[in-house]
């Protein structure tokens, strides 16, 4: 196989390779930084490219495959990560400035299981600054692009996740998801996506943004990808006490079976209508036409608390933030301003967090700290996790009907960079779709499933029961299926060449 | 009437206190857990280790990290609760409490807010008043888990306080260390004995903590703090007065007087028409004053919330019994039992309690003393020496088996009293094991009759009169030369064997 070819590969294929010492991790690996440095000045989807580190890793790969150890399942798969999470001795930034210059002393959770399934770990991924956002236009280090368009958003805030995936930089990603920040790039950049049942992956070494809702997860060209990631990083933790110590589902058997025969599908009815671009809710609706020819029953159901989702997660997720983000002082780690011995503490922490903050970041924490003080705190914090117990009695109420719930995953295609900036409730509608599963705790996928009237692609949304994780791959595995059939191939074929 | 504290103040004397006002008290109580890890991760808790030596992602909150509770600090504060006669809750959660402070490391406490472990108990403390021993029920409102911060060091500065500080360093062994905080419910009705209860309920306190084996509660080291909210009211009808919260409590003697110092201050200020301050202040020990901390007001905003990175704690019914099944024996019945066993009235053992003697009695008891000789060397000389030096008992560079070392060195003969003290002297002063020390400045009761004949002899010639009249019967007389005996021996004469060889010399005996 051409070495131009490593870049293209599945996951489960470079595996298969690197396994059979066909090719060496070290070849996948230079080939996937040769095709970064290529088309980094377009894309820039990474905000550091740990080019020893990855070559390091691969050579340790090889190593032992050569001495007939067994070098993990995803051996020398190289992969992007999300800079959110924690690498030991790897620039953390967060996407934002008051970290830059911090290298973390330990590895997430999360990075320990990608090492030990055998995955090369590229570098960091560009996000929106703390994962605030869903563009990767409020990161502290200028915009990603989308692959499909350069002048598009890849989504946020895993955009820079999404965005090396779709720019076959990495074949594998991690991202992270908390109002949607995992589906919503899947979705514009025409790839697959997961965000597990939230407890399913370890939290430890996430950089947290909003405790409750926050859940790594991965991102691949297709579905079976996907669901190897999913289960080389998922399983009970003994470091989250947020952890779920229940076997992980099997994703990878979905994948593959990929049958939704009898499987009952409800369609959401409030997820739909007025906002909802006609050329995503076309192909939404075609989507399911195709699951109920492969003998799935589709039916429509009303969850009427995912109205007042977004309300909800806009007053708990800056809550928790507000509370999560007042480490960053400058005493400890990361940069510090003002520090000219004239300054008390206190000082120094105010102009660093003015200087190290984004606009965006500040607007979450103040918000947050609004809504949890006290007179404000039943009103807004109290009443926002009322809401999200009436959305998940919907789910719950949902499930003694149907397996699993679809919609589409956004409202719209990719909008323009620079569109919505000034605009933030704007902004915040792209995750309309996705913020119900987030403050519920279920698992939920984005799956593509063509391209809109401007040409940009388009995802649904499949969203399944707390640990009920091999529900989405089955789903989405069999839309895929058809849906590849009938295109001749992946989707991002269809994309532009870069 | 008014006297000058140390610093100057005009106060008001207490008799005039009690007769204008009626205190109130409220205590919280800081306990330091003694388990071998944090509450929150897995670190050391050893006390004075290098600065920032016990520390990991967690404690630090570095970026990324997570809590994990501690199972046994859990199981500590359930036990406590018990012990305190509290009710247990069957689900309570962590909240965090968002205040900055660069010895924070998340910049917030991870604490119990609403739904503390423990609630409703109550402690039974007693004192001597003037009708005799009196106990008082001191209601406990809760005993919640946190954690503890670290610890800053203000360098420069004339206040050794974070203001006016050229630097300032930060330890973060401290930081995450479990802490219960033990709240009482106001304490109302103790009149002129305030000060006296408040530091009797700290006292039984930290007797019970011991007993549980929970924590080393020692007060000097900051694993036991105490801070003590005090308020006054015109009567006990009135509606509560505003309250200052003191801090820097360390030392139940410290509890007392600072209750009592603030008893004055406050009335000074309400008689002369100005009111009271709701502040955090701070007690100093060597003035015996309080100074005004930060103004605490009843509107300060932690912006408590539930902590999303950990779990509800759910103690199962089974296990919240099966711990009070390790309960130790009751503090007060335990106090009757010894009192009875070592032959003392409740007075007497009031003073050992008070003195915080009990457990090294027992100790010293255990090692071989007999209960008498313990209870005299740790409530005479030593506790003397305490006073002296305005530290605890316990904090003395003395052991309960060096005590019944040296008593067992009386009990052979080997010493006298007077030489014991001064063994007990070297043995404070660093000079080593009671053995050494007697060794070393040649402390020995001389029995060897040779030179004490001759200081007998010489005793009898010098005081010619004294001896007549014990040859002429009168015995008692014997003590005047029994004292000159010892004057030149220096005191390292056998007394009792001087005696007898006295009579012996002049013919006279105990009998005649």
């Amino acid at each position: 196989m051409a070495v131009t070819d490593l870049t293209r590969a599945t996951a489960v294929e470079i595996a298969a390779l690197v396994a059979s010492r066909d090719v060496s991790a070290v070849e996948v690996t230079q080939a996937h930084l040769d095709r970064i440095a290529s088309v980094e000045d377009s894309v820039h989807a990474f905000l550091h490219v740990d080019v020893d580190g990855a070559l390091e890793q691969a050579r340790a790969v090889d190593h032992a495959t050569a001495s007939g150890s067994s070098p993990g399942p995803l051996a020398g798969v190289p992969l992007a990560l999300k800079d959110v999470l924690v690498q030991t001795g790897v620039p953390t930034t967060c996407g934002s400035k008051i970290l830059e210059g911090w290298l973390p002393p330990y590895d997430a959770t999360v990075v320990k299981r990608l090492r030990a399934a055998g995955v090369v770990i590229l570098g960091k991924t560009n996000m929106d600054e703390f994962a605030m956002g869903s563009s990767t236009e409020n990161s502290a280090y200028g915009p990603t692009h989308n692959p499909w368009d350069l002048d598009r958003i890849p989504g946020g805030s895993s955009g820079g996740s999404a965005a090396a995936v779709a720019a076959y930089e990495a074949p594998l990603a991690i991202g992270t998801d908390t109002g949607g920040s995992i589906r919503q790039p899947a979705a514009v950049t025409g790839i697959v996506g997961a965000k597990p049942t939230y407890g399913g992956v370890s939290r430890y070494g996430l950089v947290a943004f909003s405790s409750s809702l926050d859940q790594a997860g991965p991102f691949a060209r297709n579905v079976l990808d996907t669901a190897l990631l999913h289960a080389a990083i998922a399983g009970y933790d003994e470091f989250d006490s947020t952890s779920i110590n229940a076997p992980v589902p099997d994703v990878v058997a979905a994948a593959q079976g990929a049958d939704v025969r009898g499987m009952r599908i409800g369609v959401v009815r409030e997820l739909s209508g007025e906002g909802y671009q006609p050329s995503v809710q076309a192909r939404f609706d075609e989507a399911v036409e195709l699951l109920r020819q492969a003998g799935a029953e589709v039916v429509e159901v009303s969850c009427p608390a995912f109205d007042y989702a977004l309300g909800a997660y806009y007053l708990i997720a800056p809550s928790e933030c507000s509370s999560n983000l007042a480490r960053f002082d400058a005493m400890r780690y990361g940069i510090r301003v003002g520090d000219d011995g004239e300054n008390g503490a206190e000082e120094v922490m105010r102009l660093t967090r003015d200087a190290g903050f984004g606009p965006e970041v500040k607007r979450r924490i103040i918000l947050g700290t609004y809504a949890l003080s006290s007179g404000y705190y039943d009103a807004y914090y109290g009443q926002a996790q009322k809401v999200r117990t009436l959305i998940t009695r919907d789910f719950e109420a949902a499930w003694a009907s149907v397996d699993v719930l679809v919609s589409p995953t956004t409202p719209t295609e990719a909008f323009r960079i620079g569109e919505r900036a000034d605009d933030p409730v704007a902004m915040y509608k792209a995750d309309l779709c996705t913020l119900p599963s987030s403050l519920y705790g279920g698992p939920a996928m984005s799956v593509p499933v063509g391209l809109g009237d401007e040409g940009l692609p388009v995802g649904l949304q499949v969203m399944a029961p707390v640990m009920a994780d091999d529900r989405i791959y089955r789903v989405g595995a069999a839309i895929e299926s058809m849906l590849t059939d009938r295109w001749g191939g992946p989707l991002l074929q269809k994309a532009v060449a870069l | 009437m008014a006297t000058l504290s140390h610093t100057g103040d005009v106060l008001m004397d207490y008799d005039d206190v009690m007769a204008n006002f009626d205190p109130v008290l409220g205590l919280e109580v800081h306990v330091e857990l003694g388990t071998a890890s944090k509450m929150f991760c897995g670190c050391a808790t050893e006390f004075g280790a290098e600065p920032n030596t016990q520390v990991c992602p967690t404690c630090l909150g570095l970026p990324g990290s997570l809590p994990v509770l501690n199972r046994t600090a859990v199981e500590s504060a359930i036990r406590i609760g018990l012990a305190l006669n509290c009710s247990i809750a069957p689900w309570c959660r962590f909240a965090r409490k968002n205040y900055f402070y660069p010895d924070m490391p998340k910049n917030f406490q991870t604490s119990q807010y609403d739904e503390p472990i423990c609630f409703e108990g109550w402690l039974d403390v007693e004192i001597e008043t003037d009708e005799g021993p009196r106990t008082f029920r001191v209601e406990i409102e809760r005993a919640h888990m946190e954690e503890d911060t670290g610890k800053s060091l203000h360098v420069g500065g004339a206040t050794g306080r974070i203001h006016g500080a050229d630097f300032s360093l930060v330890d973060y062994n401290r930081a995450g260390i479990p802490l219960i905080e033990i709240v009482t419910k106001p304490v109302a009705g103790t009149g002129k004995y305030a000060p006296e209860v408040a530091r009797a309920y700290v006292g039984a306190l930290r007797e019970l903590l011991r007993a549980l084996e929970v924590s080393d509660v020692k007060m000097e080291q900051g694993s036991l703090r105490c801070d003590a909210n005090v308020s006054l009211r015109p009567t006990p009808e009135s509606p509560l007065g505003t309250r200052t919260e003191t801090k820097n409590v360390n030392s139940l003697r410290s509890v007392e007087r600072a209750v009592r110092f603030e008893m004055q201050r406050q009335a000074t200020r309400l008689s002369a028409g100005e009111v009271v301050v709701q502040e955090t202040r701070h007690w100093h020990e060597d003035t015996g004053v309080t100074t005004a901390g930060r103004i605490k007001s009843d509107a300060e905003d932690y912006r408590y919330f539930p902590e999303p990175d950990l779990v509800p704690v759910a103690p199962a019914a089974e296990w919240v019994e099966e711990l009070r099944g390790t309960l130790p024996e009751p503090p007060a019945e335990r106090r009757r039992r010894l009192a009875t066993e070592w032959g003392i009235n409740d007075l007497e053992m009031q003073s050992v309690i008070n003195a915080g003697a009990v457990e090294l009695v027992l100790a010293t008891i255990t090692a071989g003393a007999d209960s008498a000789a313990a209870r005299k060397w740790w409530m005479g000389e030593i506790a003397r020496r305490a006073n002296d030096d305005g530290v605890e008992l316990e904090s003395l560079p003395i052991t309960a088996l060096q005590v019944a070392q040296v008593d067992a060195m009386v009990t052979s003969g080997r010493l006298n009293d007077k030489l014991a003290r001064q063994v007990i002297d070297g043995v404070l002063a660093g000079e080593g094991e009671p053995e050494a020390v007697a060794d070393a400045r040649g402390l020995q009761i001389v029995s060897d009759d040779g030179p004490l004949l001759e200081a007998v002899k010489a005793a009898i010639e010098s005081n010619a009169d004294a001896a007549q009249k014990i040859r002429d019967g009168k015995i008692q007389a014997v003590g005047a030369l029994v004292g000159a005996v010892m004057k030149t021996t220096r005191g390292q004469a056998d007394a009792g064997r001087a005696r007898e060889l006295i009579l012996a010399e002049l013919g006279a005996s105990e009998g005649a």
